[in-house]
C-alpha cells in the first residue's frame, strides 16, 4: 500500500478509536477539556510512532531470526513501556516547555492499548520499517484528531441541560457513538477513488 | 464470599469502574466472541492474581509494575498459544485483542489494587468475581448488539446444532447499525445511562 493509503486508512478509515475502540479509556477519560485533550493527543503521536517502528526492528532483527516470535507480546509491552521511560527523560533533559506540556501524559500512555494495537497491527499487516513508521504516525494522529474533536463537543456539551442519569460518561459514549457514525462515511470505496 | 459477590455487582469491572473497555466493545459483536474473550480474562487474571499475591514480598517496591506486566504477559502468550491450537475460529475472530488482554487495565489494576496487599485465597476469589463480572458485563453487551444488529444469538456448536439461534422477524430486517462500530458506543452509553438511572431511583427509595 502507498505511504497516502496508510496515512488515509489509519486517520479516517480505520481510525483507533472510533472504528477500533483502542485508546478508548483516555479518550473518555482526558477528553474534558481541549488543552489537556490535544497534550494527550500529540505525546499518543510521539509514542505511537518510536513505538511501531522499534517493535518493527525487534520482531524482525531479533525475534524472527532467534524463531522466539511466542515472545512478541511480552517483548513488545516491555520495549513499549520502556520507550515511554526513556521518551519521558530524553524530553525531560532536551526541552522543559515540551516536558510540562506533554510529561503528565507520558507515564500513563504505558497502559494505552492503542500504542501496543499498533505494534502488533503493523507486525500483521508485514509493513517495511518506514511504513510502520507511517502507520504509527498516522494512526497517532487519528488518534489525536477523535480526541480533540470530542474534547470540543463535551466543552459545548457542559453548558446543556443533559437528563441525570447520562451526565458525564454515558453521554461521552453516546456523543463518540454518533462521531463513529460520522466516520463510518469514510470506508474503502473513499480510498480506491482518491488513489485509485 | 464478599470479595468474590463484589465483582459481579458492586464494583462490575465494565458498568461500575469502566475498566477494560477496548476488548469490551470491540469482540462484542458475537456472543460466542464475548464468552471467549472473558474465558482468556478470567484465566489470565486468576493466574496474575495468584502470582502477584505469592510474590508480594519478593518483589521490589520500585520495579512492582514492569514485574506485573511480565506476569500479566506471560499468562496472556499462554492464552493466546491455547486459543490458536484448540480454537482457531475464535482466535480468527478476536484477533489482536488477545494480545491486548495484556494492557487490559482491569489485570494490573487488581494486581496493584488487591492482590499485592492480599494473601492467595482473598486474591483468587477477587480474580474469579471480577473476570464472572467482566464476562457477564461483556456477554450482556454482546447479547444486545447481536440480537438488535443481526437477528441472531451465536453460541456453541453441538452436533447438528450450527450454534446459532435466528430470532424470526429481527434476522430478516436487522438493525445493522447496532452491529457495527457506532453501535458499541451507543449502547454502553445508553446501559450506562440505564443503570446511573436505577442506581439513583434505589438511592431515591432508601431516602423516602
Amino acid at each position: 500500500m502507498s505511504y497516502v493509503g496508510i496515512i488515509i486508512t489509519f486517520v479516517f478509515i480505520e481510525n483507533f478509536i472510533l472504528t477500533k475502540f483502542l485508546g478508548l479509556c483516555p479518550f473518555i477519560g482526558v477528553s474534558k477539556n481541549t488543552e489537556s485533550a490535544v497534550g494527550m493527543g500529540f505525546a499518543v503521536t510521539f509514542v505511537m510512532s518510536l513505538a511501531s517502528l522499534t517493535t518493527w526492528a525487534i520482531q524482525k532483527l531479533i525475534l524472527v531470526p532467534l524463531g522466539l516470535e511466542f515472545l512478541q507480546t511480552i517483548t513488545f509491552i516491555l520495549v513499549i513501556a520502556t520507550l515511554v521511560q526513556l521518551v519521558e527523560m530524553i524530553i525531560q533533559k532536551i526541552s522543559a516547555p515540551l516536558y510540562k506540556a506533554l510529561g503528565i501524559y507520558l507515564p500513563l500512555i504505558t497502559t494505552n492499548c492503542a500504542v501496543l494495537g499498533i505494534a502488533l497491527i503493523a507486525v500483521r499487516s508485514n509493513y517495511n520499517a518506514f511504513e510502520s513508521f507511517v502507520a504509527g504516525f498516522s494512526a497517532g494522529l487519528g488518534f489525536l484528531l477523535a480526541i480533540l474533536l470530542m474534547s470540543t463537543i463535551r466543552e459545548k456539551l457542559e453548558n446543556e441541560w443533559v437528563p441525570k442519569p447520562f451526565r458525564g460518561v454515558p453521554i461521552a459514549f453516546i456523543t463518540g457513538g454518533l462521531m463513529a457514525l460520522a466516520f463510518m462515511a469514510f470506508d474503502k470505496a473513499l480510498l480506491r477513488n482518491l488513489i485509485g | 464470599m464478599g470479595n468474590f459477590t463484589k465483582g459481579i455487582f458492586k464494583e462490575n469491572p465494565i458498568f461500575v469502574i469502566l475498566l477494560g473497555l477496548c476488548p469490551t466493545l470491540a469482540v462484542s459483536t458475537q456472543v460466542i466472541n464475548a464468552i471467549g474473550m472473558g474465558a482468556g480474562v478470567i484465566f489470565v487474571l486468576l493466574g496474575s492474581n495468584i502470582f502477584v499475591s505469592l510474590l508480594k514480598n519478593f518483589i521490589p517496591d520500585k520495579v512492582r509494575i514492569p514485574s506485573y506486566i511480565v506476569i500479566i504477559a506471560s499468562f496472556v502468550t499462554i492464552v493466546d498459544l491455547v486459543m490458536q491450537a484448540y480454537t482457531p475460529s475464535l482466535s480468527k475472530n478476536l484477533g489482536v485483542f488477545v494480545q491486548l488482554i495484556v494492557v487490559n487495565c482491569i489485570i494490573l489494576g487488581r494486581a496493584e489494587a488487591f492482590a499485592s496487599k492480599s494473601n492467595v485465597k482473598d486474591a483468587v476469589f477477587d480474580a474469579l468475581g471480577m473476570g464472572v463480572g467482566f464476562t457477564l458485563g461483556l456477554a450482556l453487551i454482546a447479547l444486545i448488539r447481536e440480537v438488535l444488529g443481526a437477528g441472531t444469538i451465536t453460541l456453541f456448536a453441538v452436533g447438528g446444532f450450527d450454534g446459532v439461534i435466528r430470532l424470526p422477524g429481527l434476522s430478516e430486517s436487522p438493525v445493522r447499525i447496532i452491529a457495527l462500530a457506532p453501535g458499541a458506543l451507543l449502547v454502553i452509553g445508553y446501559l450506562k445511562g440505564l443503570f446511573n438511572w436505577m442506581e439513583m431511583r434505589k438511592a431515591k427509595g432508601a431516602a423516602v
